[in-house]
């Protein structure tokens, strides 16, 4: 399976759900990240439901608070 | 309106392009920014835009100077330890260019001032340092239709995104609400490259020249991310999101509220 993350495109062999890839790319602070998916937000209860296809894209967004 | 023949000098660079002449640099003199947060963003921006001839910036700041804000915090010089970070603000973007007129605000961003002092503004700088502010800021300006440059950063990473209320995706759109307790470090604990925070503030100043002067594309729908280390600069593609609490279709969120600060300490932090 070819995902795009990022930009990067990856080959995988398993299926799996967006959480199970946040693992797999080891994600340190899954809450620190949203998650978009072929063009929308995935709402956080749909990580775990949604299942990964060949030619997916993903972006990892990550919560940045820093400013002053 | 006119410029007269100082200001004619003073912004002959801006006039000589095709694209601002006088026309566009009157209307940089006749636009109202509001900066949140007289820190690391706001300080490149306020002195840009300052430097650029735009007629009104407004400060929100309730700091003092702090010896540890001078890495990055530009527009405060050594001597100004101490002081008000708004006053400090004031006096050097008077002393850059007279012809902007500067209303400050020592305060804090809260759910009861932020909207009317936002609904002065044409348009509104995001250089908070904590997400309930930022939530905030960009609540404030989906309620009141005040266009707004949402930054963040941290490290050596800084991201931005332009927000036109109701056109395009505001930062509720891709994070719905601030991140749990001990997930989330700060600039203070995690440290920042002090000129990331000068890049990024810089991009948000572009931003509101660019939205005055109708040029170009602004990041609507669109997060720019960058990275100092790698040195890459990323555009993210984006939507409105119709599940979004405050601009979705069935809106969760109708009037401001102060989310709860939720910033670690670092020896329990996950991070």
């Amino acid at each position: 399976m070819k995902l795009t993350i990022n930009g990067e495109e990856k080959q995988f062999e398993n299926q799996m759900t967006v959480s199970q890839l946040l693992t797999v790319e080891q994600v340190k602070m899954p809450d620190m990240v949203s998650v978009e998916y072929n063009g929308q937000i995935l709402k956080r209860p749909d990580f775990d439901t949604t299942n990964l296809k060949d030619d997916d894209k993903i972006e990892f967004l990550y919560f940045m608070g820093g400013g002053r | 309106m006119s410029l007269n023949d100082q200001q004619i000098e003073r912004y002959s660079r801006h006039i000589i392009l095709e694209e601002v002449g006088g026309a566009g640099q009157e209307k940089l003199l006749n636009s109202k920014v509001l900066i949140v947060g007289a820190g690391g963003l706001g300080a490149p921006a306020a002195l840009y835009l300052a430097a650029a001839g735009v007629g009104t910036i407004g400060l929100i700041d309730a700091d003092n100077v702090d010896l540890t804000n001078l890495q990055r915090q530009v527009i405060h010089h050594t001597a100004d330890v101490g002081t008000p970070k708004v006053q400090s603000a004031q006096n050097k973007i008077q002393q850059i260019n007279p012809d902007v007129k500067v209303n400050t605000y020592k305060a804090w961003a809260k759910a009861d001032n932020i909207a009317e002092i936002v609904r002065q503004y044409d348009f509104v700088i995001d250089g908070t340092d904590n997400f309930p502010a930022k939530f905030l800021v960009n609540d404030a300006c989906v309620f009141e239709k005040v266009p707004l440059s949402h930054a963040g950063i941290l490290r050596f990473d800084g991201q931005l995104i332009t927000i036109l209320p109701g056109e395009s995706a505001c930062y509720r759109c891709i994070f719905n609400s601030p991140p749990p307790a001990n997930a989330v470090p700060s600039c203070s604990q995690a440290g920042v490259l002090g000129v990331l925070a000068g890049v990024v503030g810089s991009l948000q100043a572009t931003e509101a020249i660019k939205h005055f002067l109708g040029l170009g594309d602004l990041l609507t729908n669109t997060l720019l991310t960058y990275n100092a280390l790698n040195m890459q600069f990323r555009k993210v593609s984006l939507n409105k999101n119709p599940n979004c609490p405050i601009c979705g279709d069935s809106p969760t969120i109708t009037e401001l509220i102060d989310e709860e600060q939720q910033v670690c300490n670092i020896k329990d932090c996950k991070c």
